[in-house]
């Protein structure tokens, strides 16, 4: 009797203290959570009405899951060649992501810095960028084989090419945009080129920066599936474009779910990293 | 010519835009004694920061020269560091590494690593901001973060400490406040400082000599008061001073009578009626 009664007092307040964390994590989920989720089961309902007479064109979501139930249950088999399981085509294609935005990243930091800073560069490359940019990104795609003989670097190259523009621009708007004030401090304290550089350019100009870092990896991942669906190779482009021509619609939508998460993720990582480095003054 | 601290020497200014030249400042001539607080008052547009800004280094003069310590001042540096209007802090930097900034780039060579932590940390201390150094900008009030701006430029050990309305943005308590804090640092190492400012109080308060200005375009020096005031000086006792008041009244009488700022949609498209004004004026 005694024993269970002091049990009783010494769990009371522990329950006490973490009731309101699950509340506060219950509300979370209520707000955040579930809106999306009622949508999603509305469209998918939806969907599912329109596509479900045997004559749809379209498969209904119930078929994408049957149809494409061995590629969801096992993304990473390899049978050889183009077979492989949808993780490795999407992980191809992330590599090349990988190479050809980073690519842009230092280039285009690079150059923003300089036409932000220097009012010939600023009236000498900004036309050019400004027509360049408009070029849309597979137009690149011939002249970038015929220039380098090979497919592999072609794709790398238009990825390049596609996110360079918006970190140049907004790189230059930003350097251009520091307060008076800070480049005064810097004065009175004689920073060198390098200390300027470290200290002041780059930390006051990050939140612009990362805006186009953020809008750089977003045009990437939109050329890639296009990049590829033309150069073949594995890669979740030449997947959706394979499946077109074996007329698998159902992998065909499951491949797009997919491109929309990882470009979703890649996007909201840029803008992690943007907040941690910015400290919080470039909203994500 | 004797060998002052700091002399401004014949200092003209004219911006030229548009291919219009407009002359912002004529002939100015002042000298400073070391250890002394000299502020400069006059309405806006008069040319006030313009010249703050020139003793600094961060515009050149049109024509004259700028003489500190010996050495012709041609580009901003730490023996002139400047209190910045609106506290130049950069915002992605704490209270503590603001000020190891200015610190670690001036005494790289002079100061070892732990006499530079030290020394950032006494001057954090002078203005009472020990407690708020890991806070960033954004977090601290302005009258804070103008308290770290003046430890950052004191950091420095100045030989003459710029102030540019330091206290211009600051509410009336806060500003008091501040006034009381440099008036008690300046005691208490007898820096050499040029205060800019339009508030008549915090000049006869604070400073050794005003310099009044003329009203611009091409500004001078109208009056220079000297402010004879024993320290330290409590802004209450101040207040019944006979003294105090005569200078204020001096100070007021300057702007208000002699320099009265007319400034009319009529004159500001006509700008040489002023200049002709001013010179009937004076």
């Amino acid at each position: 009797m005694s024993v269970s009664q002091r049990a009783d007092s010494v769990t009371q307040p522990a329950q006490a203290s973490w009731v309101p964390q699950l509340q506060k994590l219950k509300d979370a989920l209520v707000q955040r959570v579930l809106p999306p989720l009622l949508i999603l089961a509305l469209l998918g309902g939806i969907w599912e009405l329109l596509c479900s007479s045997p004559t749809a064109a379209l498969p209904p979501p119930s078929q994408v899951i049957t149809d494409t139930w061995s590629l969801i249950v096992n993304p990473f088999y390899d049978y050889g060649g183009n077979d492989k399981g949808m993780g490795w085509q999407i992980l191809a294609s992330l590599e090349r992501v990988a190479y050809g935005y980073s690519l842009a990243v230092v280039v285009g930091i690079s150059l923003g810095v300089l036409v932000g800073q220097s009012t010939w560069a600023l009236r000498g490359l900004d036309p050019v960028f400004q027509v360049l940019r408009t070029v849309p990104p597979l137009a690149w795609l011939p002249i970038s084989l015929a220039g380098f003989q090979d497919s592999a670097p072609s794709a790398i190259f238009v990825i390049f090419i596609t996110a360079i523009w918006p970190i140049i621009i907004n790189t230059s708007v930003g350097v251009r945009n520091i307060p008076e004030d800070y480049r005064n401090v810097a004065r009175v304290l004689r920073l060198n080129g390098y200390e300027y550089f470290t200290r002041i350019m780059l930390p006051a100009a990050a939140p612009y920066i990362f805006s186009g870092l953020r809008i750089g990896v977003g045009l990437s991942w939109l050329a890639i599936v296009a990049a590829e669906m033309l150069i073949g190779g594995v890669g979740i482009g030449f997947f959706i474009w394979d499946a077109w021509n074996a007329s698998m619609l159902s992998d065909i939508v499951l491949a797009l779910i997919y491109v929309g998460i990882v470009g979703f993720i890649l996007d909201r990582m840029v803008a992690y990293v943007g907040n941690r480095v910015t400290r919080g003054t470039s909203k994500g | 010519m004797t060998a002052r601290y700091l002399s401004i020497e014949q200092v003209d200014m004219t911006f030229t835009r548009d291919g219009i030249d407009s002359q912002v400042l004529k002939n100015i001539n002042l000298s400073v004694e070391r250890g002394e607080y000299i502020s400069i008052i006059g309405h806006s547009g008069c040319g006030k920061s313009t010249l703050l800004n020139i003793v600094a280094g961060l515009i050149d003069s049109t024509s004259g020269a700028v003489i500190l310590d010996g050495k012709e001042v041609n580009d901003p540096g730490p023996d002139r560091s400047v209190v910045f209007q609106n506290h130049s802090l950069l915002p992605w930097l704490t209270v503590f590494e603001n000020v190891a900034l200015a610190v670690n780039k001036t005494f790289a060579r002079s100061k070892s690593k732990a006499e530079r932590h030290e020394w950032i940390l006494k001057n954090l201390e002078m203005v009472g901001m020990t407690a708020a150094r890991d806070k960033r900008p954004d977090e601290i009030s302005g009258g804070m973060k103008q308290r770290v701006g003046i430890a950052r430029a004191l950091a420095m050990e100045p030989k003459v400490l710029l102030l540019d309305e330091p206290f211009g943005a600051l509410d009336a308590l806060t500003r008091a406040h501040l006034q009381e804090e440099v008036m008690r640092i300046q005691e208490e190492l007898h820096n050499t400082i040029i205060m800019i400012t339009h508030d008549v109080d915090e000049a006869v308060l604070l400073s050794d000599r005003i310099v009044m200005m003329t009203n611009g375009p091409s500004a001078k020096i109208g009056e220079i008061l000297a402010i004879d005031l024993p320290r330290p000086r409590n802004r209450i006792t101040l207040a019944d001073d006979p003294r105090y008041n005569h200078y204020r009244q001096e100070v007021l009488r300057f702007l208000y009578e002699k320099q009265r700022k007319v400034e009319s949609l009529a004159e500001r498209r006509d700008k040489p009626a002023i200049t002709d004004a001013a010179k009937a004026r004076a």
